[in-house]
């Protein structure tokens, strides 16, 4: 008796690698969501909440770097967007373009990373994350006695005239801060993509899985985590840069607090840690559920955005936590078979 | 001289108060393996507790202790079992992510119920009293928080150390696997680990209100005093946390005379130092 030839001997086909046409069409139809917004939604507060999220995303794209892909959970990276956001205000004041401030700054913020990375990533897990809650409050208590910086009243942007070079643009119609926010956006997303596709992705993968085992296979622990912190830091710095750029003023609360750091780190965790989708669902669920209820509930005093916020995260923990992109994929993937 | 034995003075005290609530997130760790990001804020709701006593029933904090502590326990035990004990298996992330989740509910939710409007007990018995020794005052509030804390935090340090069940919780915290073949339900310490975090932050919340005042961010300085205490100290160690604890005190005081502004930002640097230096802190063995 022969075995047919096209059945290997495990018994069971194996399948062909299918092309991803779920993941394209969901580029797509998100791709047209995004572009899309500003044209159907004219309300300046809804097209604010555009901005803010997009911002947002990008500097949680950061994060993602090295919390969600290097499992190196950080809870100070209020430090790099307050670099984006100081340097820029300082730099625009003596006359640059925003655009140009963007790429020395996020240097910047890659040597401040590098810096903070030396020591802390001696540490492991829980020693790690509070180490770098601990830097991140440091540079906010330090903030307020730094006289060039402004120090606790904060550095003003000069009011530029209106222009794509200069990001200033008219305030009653928030449409072109929109699609500079979504430009940037999907230029970062771009540039961790191709961070990540190969090696370094990888390698980022297997040290957040088991960094034992991975310095057992040769995987150059310690330096990866260092090219990891790097890219993070400057992506972020990005975001703070063009942050202030729409905000026009920068204090040491407003660039560093750690509810910054948080939110920077609980809005990828949300949407979805170690995925390029997750800081975009997270920072639009959670900016537009604070901006609404904030906006909507707050007339007595009593917020509930916080209480929601923190019952979401709770819930994203306990239930699932690669984040909500993994619950759409898995509910996809259930659909689909 | 007099004021930097004020000031010396001044840090001790409030340290007592730093090592009670690091002895609460330090059992925490030692025996779950998990940080606690919300500590500081169930303090802060020990506040609230400790103020509602005084509001509705005309309490004083003095006798509000006992109350806090035992609403405290409850409150951290209903914790575990909603949020904590599901995520024990989950990955780090999830671990971390979950107190942070919970530190943002706390919040939330006082600040929905109380409004951000900062509160203050008025007149508690111990608020006339004054000592003065060798020209360094000590208010009463002081004296007693300082007091408090330090027995709570002995008591509790005996509790882990000397008693079986103490002897127990240990064991969880160094093999749970282990310590369940010998017959310690694993469980059952996890949760009463975090009752007895939740006692330390009840009576901790219950003395400082005597000189605190009390808004829905008064437990954030507690919080991260007591992580860097914990993590000053060595990750689990209880007498560590405590050490550290009065230290970090000591040092904000004396810091707080010569550069106001610093004072946080030396707490801060003396943890990085050591972390640096030391990284498994002062007493930790792993």
């Amino acid at each position: 008796m022969t075995i047919p030839d096209t059945v290997p001997a495990s018994g069971k086909a194996v399948p062909a690698k299918r092309f991803p046409w779920g993941r394209y069409a969901g580029i797509a139809v998100v791709a047209v969501l995004l572009l899309v917004f500003p044209v159907v939604v004219k309300t300046s507060f809804l097209q604010t909440i555009g901005v803010l999220a997009l911002t947002m995303a990008i500097a949680s794209t950061g994060w993602n770097i090295l919390g969600g892909y290097a499992g190196q959970i950080s809870f100070g990276h209020a430090v790099f967007f307050g670099t984006g956001m100081y340097g820029t205000a300082l730099l625009v004041g003596h006359g640059w373009s925003p655009w140009l401030t963007m790429l020395p700054i996020a240097g910047l913020a890659a040597a401040l990373g590098l810096l903070i990375g030396l020591p802390t990533f001696r540490l492991r897990g829980h020693y790690f994350s509070i180490a770098t809650l601990a830097i991140g409050m440091m540079v906010m208590s330090i903030l307020p006695n730094v006289k060039p910086l402004g120090a606790a009243d904060g550095l003003s942007v000069p009011l530029l005239d209106n222009g794509f070079w200069n990001i200033t643009f008219s305030l009653r119609d928030k449409t072109e801060y929109y699609y500079t926010a979504l430009g940037l956006f999907a230029v970062a997303t771009v540039a961790a993509w191709l961070f990540l596709r190969g090696r370094i992705g990888s390698y980022l993968e297997a040290i957040r899985d088991d960094e034992l085992a991975a310095a057992a296979v040769g995987v150059p622990v310690r330096r990866y985590k260092l090219y990891a912190v790097t890219m993070s830091a400057a992506l972020t710095s990005v975001a703070g840069s063009f942050h202030v750029m729409v905000v026009l003023f920068v204090d040491p609360s407003s660039s560093s607090d750690l509810s910054l750091s948080t939110a920077i780190a609980l809005i990828a965790v949300v949407g979805g840690a170690g995925s390029l989708w997750g800081p975009l669902l997270g920072a639009w669920l959670v900016i537009a559920l604070q901006e609404y209820t904030r906006t909507y509930l707050s007339a007595t005093g009593r917020t509930i955005d916080l209480m929601l916020f923190g019952a979401l995260i709770i819930l994203v923990a306990v239930v699932d936590p690669k984040g909500l992109v993994n619950l759409i994929k898995r509910g996809y993937r259930r659909v689909r078979s | 001289m007099l004021d930097f034995l004020q000031a010396l003075t001044n840090g001790a005290f409030i340290g007592a108060v730093f090592a009670l609530a690091a002895v609460g997130l330090t059992l925490v760790f030692g025996v779950t393996n998990m940080i606690n990001f919300a500590h500081g804020d169930l303090i802060m709701v020990a506040m609230y507790v400790g103020f509602v006593c005084w509001s509705l029933f005309g309490l004083d904090p003095l006798v509000a202790i006992p109350i806090a502590a035992v609403t405290m326990a409850l409150v951290a035990v209903l914790v575990y079992a909603g949020i904590i004990r599901p995520v024990l298996g989950s990955s780090q992330l999830a671990q971390m992510v979950v107190t942070f989740g919970l530190l943002t509910f706390l919040r939330g939710v006082v600040q929905f119920v109380f409004t951000a409007t900062p509160r203050r007990i008025d007149d508690p018995i111990v608020g006339r009293l004054r000592v003065v020794v060798g020209g360094v005052a000590v208010t009463g509030a002081q004296l007693v928080s300082a007091v408090g804390a330090l027995l709570a935090t002995a008591a509790l340090a005996w509790f882990v150390h000397r008693t079986e069940t103490g002897q127990a919780l240990q064991a969880v915290g160094e093999d749970a696997a282990g310590a369940s073949l010998m017959g310690i339900n694993a469980n059952r310490m996890y949760g009463l680990a975090w009752a007895l975090a939740g006692v330390s932050t009840g009576v901790a919340g219950a003395l400082l209100i005597n000189n605190f005042g009390i808004d829905p961010l008064a437990g954030a300085a507690f919080g991260i005093m007591s992580f860097i205490a914990v993590a000053l100290g060595g990750f689990g160690s209880v007498l560590g946390a405590a050490l550290a604890g009065v230290l970090l005190g000591v040092v904000q005081g004396v810091v707080g005379l010569y550069f106001s502004g610093y004072t946080l930002t030396a707490a801060l640097g003396i943890y990085l130092l050591v972390l640096i230096v030391r990284p498994q802190g002062l007493r930790g063995t792993r």
